[in-house]
């Protein structure tokens, strides 16, 4: 049946387009809005940061040593999602699942350290969310990060269980693979800036 | 045919198969119906706002009134602001991007299907979630800090429908901390924050959705500059909306991290910034209005060169004119906030910038003038309501301009010139431009034409009916009266015109009662349309009406701008336009291919995946709203379940590899093997 159509009844006809797939301009457009949104964030956090007269500030309470530790764990997980996207365009099934469920493994990780780095602040330094507005900042930044992060390995692992239980990452699955990678790439690029500018440079001025 | 049984199964879930009733309306995928729901809801709303606004009208309609409770005032005009901006005109314009976008590119749909139908079920449960705070929100008596409590009684004092007081009270602005968690206690600001958030999103998923759409599926020979102005708005506005709906995520993510959890990002009483709120919310919020007037600006431009019988006079600059008012759009957000303190330094510049964006909008004006001057003008309803469109937007777009001047906008915040201004843009702008566009395309709709006669009634009432009730806003708010205020004073003087404003507002129902008598019986006694019923430009018009499912049987192929029009018209020497001997031979072909297109067709399947995802994110919202009980955590881990489970299901299931027939009544299937 298929093939019994002529390409041009299809809304596949050669029409005008930018060449790029429309699932990744889809994607990159969407990245333009985040980048805005973790923009206005960040932003936010700086506006406090830079006020007078708070009790207490993130910037006394960074682990640097420790969030250093768990930024190259994240900044690792995108060359393994570079590897499991390789994979698929090799069409190495195994490779790709190996490598996804690595890149999923290592967001997790990342996400553990947040947790542990969230709960040493509340409990030894009694930073909480509702202590002053440049903490809740940090909360909401740094949470929506990690939500990021969260929604990210969902996506890794859904697409590990669509290759493990469904056969294979397809040529048009391959795209998705590829969508994921953009998603997991910008997370992390996020992380390098909030991680130079809203920890290392804040806390050297501790 | 393929043989149903035969097909493999591909998905753990059972397909959509309706193809008419209930179901197949909540999976469809189809653009065109999903811009009627979208058009439909959004009518529903204008007319819910129209209501509000109405109570508003009769209570002002005496001095010292007490027809309404404070608390009811309150909460309608708020709810009157937030429906008719977020649920009524973006909606609306919504209902156009969608059903025109891919006919006047030329497409069978938009570039992602099953996103369009998330857009629109994220909105309807949006709506319904914001809408619901009239039935489970609550609003409190202030109760601060420091002991201060507020001036208006909450719940009780004198007046009637005090029970609308349970819902949204802080202005459609959400201005902290008033609409934080110490001033507006109760549910009803946790509503409105979580609502809009929700239609944030489905605006969100629109755009990029529309902005693919326009850079990846144009007809063959539709360059940029080829599109139609109303395909170049709905880009426009959609980078609008991409660029400015994270702010006010943010902005609205911190208010409800205030409210209900305790954060202090907008409490000055725990070290917070108030006029951090106001920048976020206008940085929005300027970006906002353009994303109201830009649809309209769009539909007007079609309209006028249809009626004028002349091309658009200066295409590409009423283009750039539009590109530019949108990224001017961006750097004017603190007109709206002159009176709130920010430096003198910021406030020149802002005022500065503010009058820039009068050039551009100016060009516009003079390029619809222009375009009218010396053609053949035919006064047709969707004319009139262009033409009503350029005065009357005039007309807000100069007082307007007097906000720019900073120590006239002192003068002017916060009282009725204000309303006077934004009602004359939005209203006598917004509004009239998507009549317009409704009496234009109706036939695209229903094959059908709506009655001219009850038209132009619908037209004289409705201009009449704005002018009494928002010209007198003017000199009110100079005398002035205040907006927002429950009461005025009899010894003011205000009351003869609030009267005059009273009985146009309820001229303005009456013109929408003869619209709707208009709209419902045009389905059955308007006279057949034709393909053609305007002599239009456009290519949208090259298909059947009312438009076939599939749109175009072939996709066009395009040689120019305003290329339907080529095809029937031809230039003499002197450029005027000559009608081609062969233009009524190009109409009765593309109707009897449009009719029964030539090779079988593939439409993307339908899906509830979409419907589903909608309900997950709302069911987690009202969670949000009840988390400090069982049943909201409940509420949050049931929806993102649902949410979860919903987007694997679309995820596994299949788009493309096999798709549904459209196989024409005409084409036994042997024919069509």
């Amino acid at each position: 049946m298929a093939e019994a159509v002529h390409p041009e009844a299809h809304g596949h006809a050669e029409h005008e387009s930018t060449g790029v797939d429309s699932r990744k301009l889809g994607m990159w457009l969407f990245l333009s809005s985040e980048f805005l949104f973790f923009g206005a964030l960040i932003t936010n956090y700086l506006l406090y940061s830079n006020r007078t007269g708070f009790n207490i500030y993130p910037r006394e309470v960074y682990d640097i040593p420790f969030t250093s530790v768990s930024s190259f764990v994240l900044l690792m997980s995108s060359l393994t999602m570079v590897l499991a996207h390789n994979a698929v365009a090799r069409d190495d099934q195994p490779q790709a699942r190996t490598w996804l469920f690595a890149t999923a493994a290592l967001g997790s990780v990342f996400l553990a350290g947040q947790v542990f780095e969230f709960t040493e602040f509340i409990v030894h330094y009694d930073m909480k969310l509702t202590t002053n507005p440049v903490a809740s900042a940090f909360y909401v930044l740094t949470g929506f990060h990690g939500l990021h992060v969260a929604i990210g390995v969902f996506m890794l692992l859904s697409l590990w269980g669509i290759s493990r239980f469904k056969g294979r990452l397809s040529e048009e699955k391959g795209m998705n693979v590829e969508m994921v990678g953009l998603y997991w790439h910008f997370v992390d690029i996020i992380w390098i800036v909030i991680f130079t500018v809203v920890y290392l440079i804040d806390a050297a001025r501790v | 045919m393929t043989d149903v049984a035969a097909r493999p199964v591909t998905t753990i879930y059972r397909k959509p198969r309706s193809e008419t009733g209930l179901w197949s309306w909540i999976t469809t995928v189809d653009h065109k119906r999903i811009g009627t729901m979208y058009g439909y809801a959004a009518f529903f709303f204008f007319l819910l706002g129209g209501i509000e606004a109405l109570l508003l009208r009769v209570h002002l309609a005496q001095a010292n009134s007490e027809f309404l409770t404070a608390g009811a005032y309150n909460s309608l005009f708020t709810m009157h602001g937030t429906t008719m901006i977020f649920l009524f005109v973006m909606p609306a314009s919504a209902a156009f991007f969608n059903y025109l976008l891919p006919l006047q590119l030329g497409a069978r749909d938009v570039a992602f299907p099953r996103l369009n139908a998330l857009s629109w079920w994220v909105f309807f449960f949006g709506a319904i979630f914001l809408y619901s705070s009239f039935i489970f929100g609550t609003a409190f008596a202030p109760m601060t800090p420091d002991g201060v409590t507020g001036n208006i009684p909450i719940n009780g004092g004198p007046g009637a429908f005090d029970f609308l007081a349970s819902s949204p009270n802080g202005g459609w602005f959400g201005y902290q901390p008033h609409a934080g968690p110490f001033y507006s206690t109760g549910t009803a600001m946790d509503y409105w924050s979580m609502g809009l958030q929700i239609l944030g999103l489905a605006s969100l998923i629109s755009s990029v959705n529309f902005i693919v759409t326009v850079f990846n599926m144009r007809a063959k020979g539709m360059r940029l500059l080829r599109m139609p102005v109303f395909a170049w708005m709905t880009t426009v506005v959609a980078f609008l909306m991409l660029f400015s709906l994270p702010i006010i995520a943010v902005a609205l993510f911190m208010a409800t991290f205030d409210r209900q959890f305790g954060s202090t990002f907008f409490q000055a009483t725990n070290g917070g910034d108030p006029i951090l709120w106001q920048h976020l919310f206008w940085l929005f919020g300027h970006p906002e209005v353009y994303i109201l007037i830009l649809p309209a600006m769009g539909i007007v431009s079609e309209v006028i060169p249809t009626f004028s019988r002349k091309p658009l006079f200066g295409y590409s600059a009423v283009v750039f004119a539009g590109a530019a008012i949108a990224f001017l759009g961006f750097g004017v957000w603190a007109h709206h906030m002159f009176a709130s303190g920010i430096s003198p330094v910021a406030q020149a510049a802002f005022g500065l910038a503010t009058m820039t964006i009068a050039v551009p909008t100016g060009i516009k004006i003079f390029n619809w003038l222009g375009t009218i001057w010396l053609g053949k003008i035919k006064f047709t309803t969707p004319m009139l309501f262009s033409i009503g469109f350029v005065a009357m937007f005039v007309i807000g777009g100069l007082s307007g301009v007097t906000h720019a001047v900073v120590p006239s906008d002192w003068q002017q915040t916060d009282t009725y010139y204000i309303v006077a201004h934004f009602h004359y843009v939005l209203f006598g702008g917004a509004i009239f431009g998507l009549f317009s566009g409704l009496y234009y395309w109706y036939p695209k709709l229903r094959g059908r034409m709506m009655n001219e006669r009850l038209g132009k009634l619908h037209f004289w009432l409705m201009l009449i009916g704005m002018n009494l009730t928002f010209a007198p806003m003017h000199w009110l708010g100079l005398q002035g009266m205040v907006r927002r205020t429950w009461k005025y004073p009899e010894e003011a003087g205000l009351q003869t015109w609030n009267q005059v404003e009273t009985v146009g507002a309820f001229i303005i129902a009456l013109s929408i009662l003869v619209f709707m008598y208009n709209w419902w019986r045009s389905k059955t006694h308007g006279e057949p349309s034709g393909l053609d019923p305007w002599d239009a430009r456009t290519i949208e018009w090259m298909t059947p009406n009312p438009t076939p499912e599939y749109n175009f049987a072939v996709p066009p192929v395009v040689e120019s701008l305003d290329d339907f029009w080529r095809r029937k018209y031809a230039e003499d020497e002197e450029g005027r336009a000559v009608r081609r001997p062969e233009a009524d031979q190009v109409i009765a072909e593309l109707e009897e291919i449009g009719n029964n297109p030539p090779q079988p067709i593939h439409l993307p399947n339908p899906s509830y995946f979409p419907f589903l995802v909608g309900l997950g994110i709302t069911i987690i919202s009202y969670g949000i709203i009840y988390h400090t009980t069982a049943w909201g955590k409940a509420l949050i881990v049931g929806g993102a379940l649902l949410t979860m489970a919903s987007f694997i299901g679309w995820g596994i299931e299949p788009l493309e590899d096999e798709p549904e027939d459209h196989t024409p009544e005409h084409l036994e299937p042997a024919e069509a093997l």
